[in-house]
């Protein structure tokens, strides 16, 4: 390939005519990632689609074509809607502690005074993140457990007995319990991420407010708040995005129960396609979380492209 | 850097201001124990029989014995262990070449319809794999993947190929060329160009990203489940909910089994805290 044509400063190689065999032969540079991301990634979304208006039935294996009927048995389907709670309520309280409270977090950190030690407390608060929901999962469920659970002895302890539970065996507080897991889990790493923002943040733009009288809150509030505002807003999505398509944890501690009061859609998706061997219906609730995922993503999208006009 | 503390240094230390310090260590250091206690729980636990684990919680274990440690990992932690070390090297290594191989192509060749090529590689990092999976169990399943190492494999590297794609390719075009242009005079191929020079001057992108896939391999949950069924080629978070269910009444070897799969990967960011740092600012920030 040594006579293809130099680039340019913008990425954007400079067309030559005349050799166009070059230019198509550059596509095996992409043939491997076009391919796989197109048949594995891409393909299988389309045919959900496709899945998603048949019936299949188990004994004979014949497929019939139903067309949206899977879809209006989503509109009557009481589990669908308790999902579909259960999954918004994920996204307003990770919007609470994995945004906000990791926002005021970071500011804490990083204004310490020495490098080693916000280090240290990023590192320390981000331990939980690095390990697999599947063990901290388990650890929640025996830490929830009435007989050996570390919460109840804990209450115990404290004198608070009247608040002891059977965290996960309880229809009400079976789906706190796993959204607090998933707190105590994640928001290491979005503080993480603030503290990374708040770092790009320029040092004389705050001594300028102290200069100006601006207290600590001041200056969170001023300065620190509406220079990371991007990061803000993108975490929002990224967390309302995560959390309609919270499967692990529910799966590991309740698997949906008790009575199905703490499914989510990506779980009542399994336990459909998967257990009941409805794949046609799990593909509509498959839909669903598409549908929402799709929504939150174009919310990023136009998000990132007008931040980088603003710039 | 001086955001909240600052009162400390700045202006002179007042009573209020070291108030003010001592609230704030004792609320990390209290947050610090939320994390970190549950762990060290997880840790003391497999320490433990059952008698132990059923008496007062919060004891320390009466004798320091591995016997758990290593009946978990006879009774298949390690097989486990092995399958989830497989599918995540090789995942990983063919995750970044693929994508570091698309960012070359993305950014350093003349290429047609290349605004098609970034959007649809770029566009997989929207799509979710969970809508992905009925679909994807009937095609594993029909072209004789399922359960088996290569399923979850190729299912990592196309998936993760959008995310370590964009991160090479906002990496690779932050490099100069003059370098690729020098080169290409002296007569070096396109091949030639990625692998001596490119590739090694994307270096820390590329530790980044495979710590990144490492990250996400070593814990993946879903895909692991519903691609495997046998313990030959179960990982490790599959393998831990299938030993939780055999050994369900022997609460010591549970315990034990969590804790050696979290170690390994808690080891691995510390040692490598400042690649995975880049990666997600890189990721992120962009």
């Amino acid at each position: 390939m040594e006579g293809a044509p130099l680039s340019n400063a913008a990425g954007e190689p400079a067309a030559k005519a005349g050799r166009p065999f070059r230019h198509w032969s550059s596509l095996r540079w992409v043939a491997g990632a076009v391919i796989l991301v197109g048949w594995f990634v891409y393909y299988p979304i389309v045919d959900n689609f496709i899945v998603s208006t048949t019936d299949e039935d188990i004994f004979t294996g014949e497929t019939t074509n139903i067309g949206l009927a899977n879809y209006e048995r989503l509109l009557h389907d009481p589990v669908v809607w308790v999902a579909l709670w259960n999954n918004t309520l994920y996204a307003l309280i990770s919007i609470i502690f994995q945004v906000g409270g990791a926002f005021v977090l970071a500011a804490l950190i990083e204004g310490l005074g020495s490098e080693r030690q916000r280090r240290f407390w990023r590192a320390i608060y981000f331990i939980p993140s690095a390990i697999s929901i599947t063990v901290t999962g388990l650890l929640f469920y025996f830490i929830y457990q009435p007989d050996i659970g570390l919460l109840n002895a804990g209450l115990r302890r404290i004198g608070l007995e009247q608040l002891i539970q059977p965290w996960l065996g309880s229809e009400h507080t079976a789906i706190y319990a796993i959204i607090a897991m998933s707190q105590w889990q994640g928001f290491g790493y979005s503080t993480l991420l603030f503290a990374i923002a708040i770092q790009k943040i320029p040092r004389d733009l705050y001594d300028a407010a102290v200069m100006d009288g601006a207290g600590p809150l001041r200056r969170l509030w001023s300065v620190t708040l509406p220079l990371t505002r991007e990061m803000t807003g993108l975490m929002i999505i990224v967390t309302i995005t995560g959390a309609f398509q919270v499967f692990n944890e529910v799966m590991v501690m309740t698997a949906g129960g008790p009575n199905n009061r703490s499914q989510v859609l990506g779980t009542w998706l399994y336990q459909q396609g998967f257990i009941q061997n409805n794949f046609g219906y799990g593909a509509a609730i498959a839909a669903v979380i598409f549908a929402v995922t799709m929504i939150t993503g174009a919310a990023q999208l136009w998000y990132t492209r007008r931040r980088r006009v603003e710039l | 850097m001086t955001v909240m503390a600052a009162s400390g240094r700045t202006a002179r230390p007042t009573f209020g201001s070291a108030l003010a310090k001592a609230f704030l260590y004792s609320f990390l250091i209290c947050l610090g124990i939320v994390v970190l206690y549950p762990l060290v729980w997880m840790a003391l636990n497999g320490f433990k029989d059952n008698g132990q684990i059923f008496g007062d919680p919060f004891a320390l274990p009466s004798r320091w014995t591995w016997g758990n440690y290593v009946q978990a990992w006879n009774r298949g932690v390690r097989d486990y262990l092995v399958s989830s070390l497989l599918v995540t090297v090789a995942s990983a290594i063919c995750t970044v070449l693929i994508s570091a191989w698309t960012a070359y192509g993305l950014t350093r060749t003349p290429m047609p319809g290349k605004p098609l090529v970034v959007g649809l590689v770029l566009g997989g990092l929207m799509l979710s794999p969970t809508v992905a999976l009925i679909p994807l169990v009937r095609m594993l399943q029909a072209i004789g993947l399922y359960n088996t190492y290569w399923a979850l494999i190729i299912l990592y590297t196309a998936f993760r190929i959008p995310f370590s794609t964009f991160l090479i390719r906002a990496y690779m075009l932050g490099l100069p060329k003059d370098l690729d242009e020098a080169a290409r005079i002296d007569g070096a191929s396109e091949g030639q160009i990625f692998w001596r020079i490119t590739l090694p001057l994307c270096q820390p992108i590329i530790i980044s990203c495979i710590i990144l896939h490492v990250l996400f391999a070593w814990n993946e949950y879903l895909f692991a489940m519903v691609f495997t069924n046998g313990s030959a080629v179960q990982t490790l978070p599959v393998g831990l909910t299938s030993l939780m269910s055999k050994n369900g009444t022997n609460y010591g070897v549970v315990f034990a089994a969590m804790t050696i799969s979290a170690l390994p990967i808690v080891l691995l960011f510390f040692a490598a805290q400042r690649y995975f740092i880049r990666g997600l600012s890189e990721g992120i920030g962009k």
